[in-house]
This record gives structure tokens, C-alpha cells and sequence, in this order.
């Protein structure tokens, strides 16, 4: 791809051509190598050198169009540009994005993290490692059916006609592996585990492995579960995927566009248990994926969401922002219509411990359900009722000692399941999505036999 | 003969003038040196796709139209073998010296090089261009479909005839989309294939809300080759069909969970059948050892009532193809017939791996994906019964007029979500039900399917899987499960 200034350039002089006075530009180019193993054999290597850019045109009556590109030479851009301008004339005509106000501002001081790229050798060889000793674990795992090793360097930026230019590198290196096991008389179990670095250098593969192998392994010897209502034990990741699916809550653009079960006024009230806090924060320490700038060029930040039970805020874009009058935190993903999404959740409490008559420990605790991992949201979450039906990944747990669970589901109001959180445990887990600590939810239906 | 006396030291001096505004013959020649070059570097095999996309998507919402965002892309493709182990490099960059360091990367990553500098590069022959775009006026259908203005009234005239049906509704939208691409496909065993596609949808999504009580609902249409789709869609049956849907269930009582027998509806409830036991007869999961169908071909697998198919042929069906993305013509493939097992559904490299015959299934989201052997259009064909004897065989159970998303997990378990649903109290309809998910394994469920009805219905859909989201065909006619796990409350 061309150099970020040398698009600028050739925008703006495209622009004048087509007397564009006002554009502006995100784009990404993205480098990427993964393999696949399969029984001790490199099965697939893929690999990609991709850019594309959205570029977004106002027309004299400041309406505006967008169109996106994945050619971004000269005659690329020209006919994005004269794509966007044409549809600018047919688009919305209310609530129309601008500029983001902080688009010009400075951004975070974030150190890019940029990792080595290593050969696809050298990945080949440390995924069939990883393979032999996740079926070296155990005799009944009996495949690594899922697994990848993949590096990746993103590029992304964004400019506009009023001088705006901002962009940032960054590289990843992620590793998943996904072991199958089959037990005689039994249904073919399996678990995964992923970690992320920002290389393969510093990637935690032998962590990988031995999480695939523990979680693979804790599900042999799986028993039915009796349907009824439990105590739920939320793992880290499972808790920050339900969190993900109902983000509605918290959506400046799904509560304008009534697509949430908050609306504009419901910041102030008590959404959840005061155990609660949840917040938005991009820059985090922990984040891999950190990123300094949204779609629209506004600086990240960390964002309050809930603390200790009360909606603080919402996420925002420039325009959701400007409509609720407010400021923008970071949230846009530039589009024909911009939309908001979150960062990264640190999700914590503020309220100190206190001493309760009630057990909060699964080495004490009887009959509780520890869920692993939710399956499908997609199908399970209605995030405009509130409700979900998942089916999961867990363990029935009594005092300390886990049995597998066959197959079920948990099902619940998600307003409702905020309020029932009876405890959030002191050590928090570092997720690719977030940080989370284990949380305890009352009263959840389950599903099972 | 200048074709087999090219010096790979002369590759840098090359120019070839193809039209890349337009896939066709003027590419024959630099595809067929890059093949050969792969060959000449040890490749066993090679192919390159090229993709140009114009697509564009609208959405109204209530009464105004709030995005209207055209998309432009172009890309190649090209996957080598070396014994059985493959590589995929894809580009945006389809000048042929982009290409050329695509190929160069790809058999890097194999272990291979470039020929030395003073060694022949044989051309491959390709065949005579099979150009599947001629047909059906292809090359006419981005200017015949609709425009921009088109599409904007359109939606915004069926947003306001569902505002009209609507009771307490909170939001309405209304989504359109058109894709078209043009693709070319080249490989080293003289396959040269290109086509013209255009794959659009459209349909609503209506929030409904009074007091605590909310529901949602959504209705979608698709077609590939029609260029007038949009302008003859019947969207005051969609619109009233949403709107009295999401009416019943917006004070619906939660299912209360257990064991059930259901009947599910024809059209888009053949989604259980595409995620539960279509995708375990994708030869993708017989490599990964993930489908308990793997050595089952001939054997029994289902209820003997059941007979079903994948093919790419019904006409304007969203998941027909003139060729897959391999270049082959799709095949109307038997899946299963009275319950046996007959035959997987196989790409190139699943042939190659599993030994199961090719079946015109290679398909891929995009230049970026590798093709896999993926579904066209599937359903179960239709059976004996009429919709009153399955009915009337439910002392209690569920109706699932309505099916959400689902999905099957590497274990063969699946879960569906059911958006509409009914109790069914001796043989009738007494009221609906919210929050029903519902769960099992292919295994089990295949032989529970005991009675079809004869009202076949395709519906359009989305899959998404190991070469991306790609347009597909569900279907089924009425059949009854005769006992399921249905998750609620």
C-alpha cells in the first residue's frame, strides 16, 4: 500500500479534481501468515497482503456518502471517491456524522508493540510441537482437530481535508488449540484454549497447551445434569461474552436507534449489583489488540461504563456524542453509519469484601455450575428482549471436586442476571477480550436432562 | 512456440496488457506463464482465482434511510499443492507482477524457488474459456439492477406499509443488499472458467415493545440472477406476515424447558438440517475427523422417511451457482436417500484428502479464503403426510414456525434458537412461546425425523465456516422431531 501521506495526497488532489471540498479516510493494511497441522503434517498455510480503505465524502448540502475500496492506487481512490460523492446524494439526511471535534487531538502515548516476524518454518514446527503434547496429555484426546498459529502487522490510519493524520502499527501472534476426545461408550468431548501475544516470540504456547490439555481432559467422565435452578459460576471469559452480546446496554447508536433495552435517560439508575464496575479501556496494559484511535480518529480512553451497579455511561462516537450532548470516547467504527463498539472491558469491583454467612469459594460451595465458555450467542442472545438460552462448556461443582456436564443450557433475563451477581472472586483473569474475575450469579435456569 | 521457450530471467521484462476492468481471454497468457512457472518451481498443482466485487447495501430505518454504502473490491487468489500439503496467498495487488510475488511467496512457504534465471518455463495449456457469464444476460445485470434512488424508495415504502400492520412497534428497518462479482478461475490442469454473479436480499427487522414486554422479529428474501428482485418484492405479504408474527409473541410466555416432540416449519426450518447434519457431510470434516458420518456412506443414518439434497441448480435459489469457485458446474448431489447415507459433499482438496468425488462445491466468501467444500442449496426432500398428520400425531409439543441462527460444534452437538414458537396442546396451536432453544446431536436427531409433510419451501440464508460467509439455501417441508431437548426456563 502507499505510504499514508502519499493516499493524502493523491486524495486531496483527486478530491479538488472532483470538487470534493470535504472527505475523510480510514484504512488498513493487513499482513498475515497461518498454518494448520493436522497428524504430525503441515495440512494448510495461508497467507495475505490486504489493504482497503473507507473513504467518506460530504456534498455542498453536507449530506453525506461512503464507500469502501480495495484498490488504493490513484484510479482506486478516484473511483471511491467519485462512488462516495455520488452516493452522498442518497443517503441520510438527518443526524449526519462530521468530523470527529477530537480528531486532531493528541492521542495516548502507547509504545507500538511490533513483534519479529518468524518464518512460516518456524511456526509450522512450534504448532506440530504444540500437537504432540496435547495428544502426548492424555490417551483419549485423540485429535488436535482445530488449531492455528498465525502472526499478523496491522496498519491502520485515518485522515481528513482539515489536516487531520494519525496512524499506528501494531503486531500479533495468536495460537489456538482445539482437543477431541473419545471415550468408549461415551459422545466425542473437546475444549480449546487461544492466547495472543504480540509475538511468536513472547506467545504462551506451552500455556496453551496445558489449558486445551487440562479443560480437554476435565471433560471425560461427563454425567447429565437434572434440570432446575443453580448457582452459576461465570468464568472470566464466559462472563465478558455475555457482557459482548448485551453490549446494547451501553451503545450510544443502538439506544438512539431504540435497539437497546436502555434509552438515553438511563444513565444515573442501578442496572446491576453494586458489586458491579465495568469498564471500557483500550489503553489497558493487558490489552493486545490496544488501539490509540477509533474509526473516526477521536483518541481512545478508558470509559467507566457501571460502577458499583449504576450505568455511568454510554460509548460513543463523535455523532452519538454530539447528539446526547456529550463528548466522544474512542468507540466509532467508520462506516456508511458509524458505529460504536468497545475496546476492552476491565470488569472489577469496588466494594471491599465483607464477611457473609454464605460460601463464595468452589472448594466449600455445593452443587454450583461453573461455565467455562458459552456457545453460539449468535443464536442464543436476543439482546432486544434482554434474554438469552445458551447451551455451555461447565462443570457441576461440589466442594472442590468437578464433574463434567453433558450438555445443557443456561437461560435468563440479562437485566435480571446483573442483579442476581452475588460475588465477584478477588483475582482477576487477563482475557483477549478484557479482565474479568470469576463471577457468582444466583437463580439461573438450567436445562439439562 | 515462443510459450514453451520463455527464460524465467526474461519474467521481469514481461507485459501483459489484460483488462482489468473485465475477466476474460486477454488473461489467458499471464496465467498460464504463472502456472507454469509454479509448475516449473515443483508444484503439483496450482490455481489461481481472481474476484472483482460491486457491492452495495441499504438500510432504512423508520422513515429515513440512515446508510447507503457501496463497497469496491478487487483480489486474487492463488493456492499451490506439494503432495498434500497446500498453501493460499491472496492479494489485493492483480497486476502481474502483484501476482508473481503472490506465486513467489506461495512457494516459499512450500520449500520451493523460482527457476534459475536461464531455465525454461513451460506455459500451461490452458482450456478454451468457459465463460459462464454469457448466459442469462449476466453482463447486463449491474446496470438493470436497481439504483441508488430505486433503493431508497423502495425500503422506505416498505418500512411505511410495516409501520401500517405494526402494533406497538419501537423500531422498523428494512435491509437491501446486492452483491455482484465477477470471477475467474485458472489452474494448472487446463481449467479456465469465468462467471458473472448477483446475489441480493432483502427484508425487515421489527422491534416491538409494550410495557416490559418486547419482542423481535425478522423476515428475509434472497435470489441470485434476477436484476428486477428488489423492484418486485412483495413487501406488504413480508410486511404483514412480520408484523402479526411479532404481535403473538410479544406477550408470549417463556418455554418451560424439557423433552418435547416438534414440528417444525417448512422454508428456513430446514436450518436444523443444514447445521446439524449438512456441514457433517462436508469433506472439510471428514480431514478433521470431526464428523461421526466419516465411514457411513451406504449405511444407514436416518429415519427411513427421510431423503435430502445439496445442489446448486433450483433456479434464482440464493445458494445456486453456474460454477463453484473451483471452476466445475455444480452437481445435484443425493445426500441421503431413505436414510442411507450416499455421498459427501466435496471441494478439490477435500477430493483429494478424503477420496470422495468432486461435486462442484468448492465455494469461498472471497478472493481471501481458500476455497472448501461447502453447501449450495440443501433440504430434505418432501414426504407422504399432510400437515394435519402431524398435527394431529402431537399430544403436546412444540411448533417452530420461526427459526433464529444455530450452529453445530466440533463435537456434532448443535442448538438452534427458535424466534417463533407455538405450544401445541392435543394436535392444536393453543399459544406462543418465547426463549426456546433447541439442542441435540446429529446422531441422535437424524433418526428422530419421522414424518415430513409434502409442502417443500427453500429459504435464503447465511453460512459461515472455514471459507467464510457465503449465500445459501435452507429447506424443508414440515417434519416432526419426535422427541428434542428444548432449552427454557
Amino acid at each position: 500500500m502507499p505510504s499514508v501521506e502519499a493516499i493524502a495526497q493523491t486524495a486531496t488532489a483527486i478530491a479538488q479534481q472532483l470538487g470534493i471540498d470535504k472527505f475523510d479516510i480510514y484504512g488498513s493494511t493487513v499482513d498475515e501468515t497461518s498454518v494448520e497441522v493436522s497428524e504430525g503434517e503441515p495440512k494448510q498455510v495461508q497467507s495475505s497482503n490486504r489493504s482497503s480503505v473507507i473513504v467518506r465524502v460530504w456534498n455542498p448540502q453536507q449530506t453525506l456518502g461512503v464507500t469502501s475500496t480495495t484498490d488504493v492506487d490513484e484510479n482506486g481512490l478516484a473511483l471511491a471517491l467519485k462512488s462516495a460523492q455520488e452516493a452522498s446524494f442518497f443517503g441520510a439526511k438527518e443526524n449526519i456524522p462530521d468530523f470527529s471535534p477530537e480528531a486532531t487531538k493528541p492521542t495516548a502515548e502507547v509504545t507500538p508493540k511490533l513483534g519479529e516476524l518468524a518464518t512460516v518454518d518456524k511456526l509450522i514446527e512450534n504448532l506440530l510441537q504444540s500437537e504432540k503434547a496435547l495428544l502426548d496429555a492424555h490417551p483419549a484426546i485423540i485429535g488436535v482437530p482445530y488449531n492455528g498459529l498465525e502472526q499478523q502487522d496491522v496498519n491502520r490510519f485515518y485522515l481528513n481535508s482539515d489536516g487531520a493524520l494519525r496512524q499506528e502499527m501494531r503486531s500479533y501472534a495468536a495460537i489456538y488449540l482445539y482437543g477431541r476426545t473419545e471415550q468408549a461408550g461415551k459422545r466425542p468431548r473437546g475444549a480449546g484454549a487461544l492466547k495472543i501475544s504480540h509475538s511468536l516470540a513472547d506467545l504462551d504456547i506451552a500455556g496453551c497447551v496445558q489449558e486445551a490439555a487440562d479443560k480437554t481432559i476435565s471433560h471425560l467422565d461427563y454425567q447429565p445434569i437434572k434440570s432446575g435452578k443453580y448457582t452459576v459460576v461465570f468464568s472470566p471469559k464466559a462472563f465478558l461474552s455475555l457482557l459482548g452480546a448485551f453490549s446494547n446496554l451501553f451503545n450510544a447508536q443502538n439506544i438512539l436507534d431504540n435497539q437497546s433495552l436502555s434509552t438515553p435517560d438511563s444513565i444515573g439508575s442501578a442496572i446491576a449489583s453494586s458489586l458491579l464496575s465495568v469498564a471500557d479501556d483500550a489503553l489497558h496494559p493487558s490489552n493486545i489488540s490496544t488501539e490509540i484511535f477509533d474509526g473516526e480518529g477521536t483518541p481512545t480512553r478508558r470509559v467507566p461504563i457501571i460502577s458499583q451497579g449504576i450505568l455511568r455511561n454510554f460509548l460513543h462516537s463523535s455523532g452519538t456524542a454530539k447528539r446526547l450532548n456529550t463528548q466522544p470516547t474512542g468507540h466509532a467504527s467508520i462506516g456508511a453509519k458509524v458505529g460504536v463498539s468497545s475496546h476492552y472491558y476491565h470488569v472489577f469491583s469496588e466494594q471491599p469484601t465483607t464477611s457473609t454467612s454464605e460460601v463464595f469459594s468452589l472448594d466449600e460451595a455445593e452443587s454450583v455450575i461453573l461455565i467455562d465458555s458459552l456457545q453460539a450467542l449468535h443464536a442464543g442472545v436476543n439482546a432486544l428482549q434482554g434474554s438469552f438460552s445458551l447451551p455451555f462448556d461447565g462443570w457441576l461443582v461440589n466442594r472442590g471436586q468437578l464433574t463434567s456436564i453433558e450438555s445443557a443450557t443456561v437461560a435468563g433475563d440479562y437485566l435480571a442476571l446483573l442483579k442476581a451477581i452475588a460475588y465477584l472472586e478477588p483475582e482477576s483473569e487477563i482475557t483477549p477480550g478484557g479482565i474479568c474475575p470469576r463471577v457468582w450469579v444466583k437463580d439461573l435456569a438450567i436445562t439439562g436432562e | 512456440m515462443t510459450s514453451t521457450l520463455l527464460l524465467s530471467q526474461e519474467l521481469p521484462h514481461l507485459h501483459y496488457p489484460a483488462n482489468r476492468d473485465r475477466f476474460e481471454s486477454s488473461w489467458e497468457a499471464p496465467l498460464s506463464t504463472l502456472l507454469g512457472l509454479g509448475r516449473a518451481a515443483g508444484a503439483d498443482f496450482l490455481e489461481i482465482f481472481l474476484e472483482r466485487v460491486n457491492y452495495i447495501s441499504c438500510l432504512a430505518e423508520d422513515d429515513a434511510i440512515t446508510s447507503l454504502s457501496p463497497r469496491l473490491s478487487t483480489g486474487a487468489g492463488i493456492r499451490l499443492f506439494r503432495g498434500k500439503a497446500d498453501c493460499y496467498v491472496s492479494t489485493n495487488d492483480i497486476s502481474f507482477k502483484g501476482l508473481q510475488a503472490v506465486l513467489e511467496k506461495g512457494l516459499s512457504i512450500l520449500g520451493l524457488s523460482l527457476p534459475a534465471p536461464q531455465s525454461y518455463v513451460p506455459q500451461i495449456n490452458l482450456d478454451l474459456l468457459r465463460d459462464y457469464a454469457i448466459a442469462k444476460s449476466k453482463e447486463s445485470w449491474l446496470e438493470n439492477s436497481s439504483s441508488m434512488r430505486e433503493m431508497g424508495d423502495i425500503l422506505l415504502a416498505a418500512n411505511n406499509a410495516l409501520n401500517q400492520k405494526a402494533s406497538h412497534a419501537q423500531s422498523r428497518r428494512a435491509v437491501y443488499f446486492r452483491d455482484w462479482q465477477e470471477v475467474l478461475v485458472a489452474a494448472s490442469d487446463g481449467t479456465f472458467a469465468r462467471d458473472i454473479r448477483l446475489a441480493q436480499s432483502v427484508g425487515f427487522n421489527l422491534l416491538c415493545a409494550d410495557g416490559g414486554d418486547r419482542s423481535s422479529l425478522g423476515k428475509r428474501v434472497g435470489n441470485t440472477s434476477d436484476p428486477d428482485f428488489l423492484r418486485t418484492w412483495d413487501y406488504q405479504t413480508t410486511a404483514a406476515e412480520v408484523a402479526e408474527a411479532t404481535g403473538k409473541m410479544l406477550h408470549a410466555d417463556y418455554v418451560e424447558s424439557g423433552n418435547y416432540p416438534v414440528i417444525m416449519a417448512n422454508q428456513f426450518g430446514g436450518v436444523i438440517f443444514h447445521e446439524a447434519c449438512g456441514h457433517l457431510l462436508e469433506t472439510t470434516q471428514i480431514e478433521h475427523k470431526t464428523t461421526p458420518f466419516i465411514d457411513k456412506k451406504g449405511e444407514k443414518i436416518a429415519h427411513e422417511n427421510l431423503t435430502a439434497w445439496d445442489e446448486g441448480l433450483s433456479d434464482k435459489a440464493f445458494g445456486t451457482i453456474d460454477m463453484d469457485d473451483e471452476g466445475m458446474p455444480p452437481q445435484r448431489t443425493l445426500l441421503i436417500e431413505n436414510g442411507i447415507l450416499k455421498n459427501f459433499i466435496a471441494d478439490r482438496t477435500g477430493s483429494i484428502r478424503t477420496g470422495h468425488p468432486r461435486t462442484g462445491s468448492g465455494r469461498r466468501q472471497s478472493y481471501a479464503y481458500a476455497a472448501a467444500s461447502r453447501m449450495r442449496n440443501t433440504y430434505i426432500a418432501p414426504g407422504e403426510y399432510s400437515l394435519d398428520n402431524l398435527f394431529d400425531s402431537v399430544d403436546k409439543g412444540i411448533y417452530c414456525k420461526q427459526m433464529g441462527g444455530g450452529s453445530v460444534g466440533a463435537t456434532g452437538e448443535f442448538n438452534f434458537g427458535v424466534s417463533e414458537a407455538y405450544l401445541i396442546e392435543k394436535g392444536k396451536i393453543t399459544k406462543p412461546l418465547k426463549g426456546a432453544t433447541l439442542i441435540g446431536t446429529a446422531k441422535d436427531i437424524m433418526t428422530k425425523i419421522s414424518m415430513s409433510s409434502q409442502d417443500l419451501g427453500l429459504a435464503a440464508g447465511f453460512c459461515g465456516s472455514v471459507s467464510g460467509s457465503i449465500y445459501v439455501t435452507v429447506g424443508q417441508p414440515h417434519i416432526k422431531v419426535d422427541n428434542i431437548t428444548v432449552g427454557g426456563r
